[in-house]
């Protein structure tokens, strides 16, 4: 997802790379808070958690911020780049189907595997869909598309 | 203190994806995302040769946290994925958000699983 519509100048990079740290530190704390209660059951629900919600958020803050407000440049950069994009994590998600293969239980391995795509998938859907709803209708220049 | 690990690991991850992310789409302009591809197959292959690593042990929490928590952690994202997956098929490229998906599954976690295979035991 790029920062921001248009490619960016040095000076500005500099900027955005700084709120884009900063926000995915917040982010990665947040999913560590998360993970931090021991997993004892059968599938790593935590992290199919975080991926799903940060999914959702990012559909309504992509809504909210192209189609909806004048937001500031640095926002969507901070928010979705940095915090939803810390929180949210596809190495931890590997992990966990590698977790799930070494414990002989190829199955739920490739339930976890194609579950989590098609949680992350609706809850994207939902949240833009959720936000085109309830958020106060587009702004002139209409919706972006990557 | 892991707390300032994970922080400052997620710190770098986030900019280096980015960064990434910034230097493919300058150079791979088409719809497909290239660049989360390319950092979640990055960030997935370093933590399976950290798990590896790790199957043998001796590797301190403190790497875990700051190299394996937070910066594959933050270097990788799903939330981007997904959003860059539905605005492919809203734009009416649903072969290519397919294709998206497959790959960076496909690619992905068999990044890791093949990483964490070479570094492992």
């Amino acid at each position: 997802m790029p920062a921001s519509p248009r490619p960016a100048s040095a000076p500005r990079r500099a900027s955005v790379a700084a709120v884009v740290a900063l926000g995915g530190g917040l982010g990665a704390l947040a999913r560590h808070a998360a993970t931090l209660p021991q997993q004892t059951g059968a599938l790593p629900w935590t992290v199919l958690a975080v991926n799903t919600l940060g999914c959702a958020l990012i559909g309504v803050l992509m809504v909210a911020v192209t189609e909806t407000w004048d937001a500031h440049p640095l926002l969507r950069p901070f928010l979705g780049v940095g915090v939803l994009g810390g929180f949210t994590t596809f190495s931890a998600y590997a992990a966990d189907v590698h977790t799930l293969l070494g414990q002989g239980r190829p199955a739920v391995a490739a339930l976890y595997l194609a579950g989590t795509v098609a949680a992350a998938l609706a809850a994207v859907w939902a949240g833009t869909a959720l936000a085109r709803r309830v958020l106060p209708g587009p702004r002139p220049g209409g919706r972006e598309r990557p | 203190m892991s707390w300032l690990l994970v922080f400052a690991g997620g710190a770098a991850g986030a900019a280096a994806r980015y960064l990434l992310d910034t230097a493919v789409r300058a150079r791979a302009r088409t719809p497909f995302p290239w660049g989360t591809l390319a950092v979640n197959v990055l960030g997935s292959a370093v933590l399976g040769v950290l798990t590896g690593l790790t199957a043998h042990g001796g590797v301190p929490e403190a790497v875990r946290l700051t190299l394996g928590t937070g910066f594959c952690g933050a270097l990788t994202t799903y939330s981007t994925f997904s959003y860059e997956t539905l605005m492919l098929a809203e734009s009416g490229r649903r072969r290519t958000a397919a294709a998206n998906v497959l790959l960076s599954v496909v690619a992905g976690v068999g990044a890791l699983l093949g990483a964490a295979a070479l570094a492992g035991p």
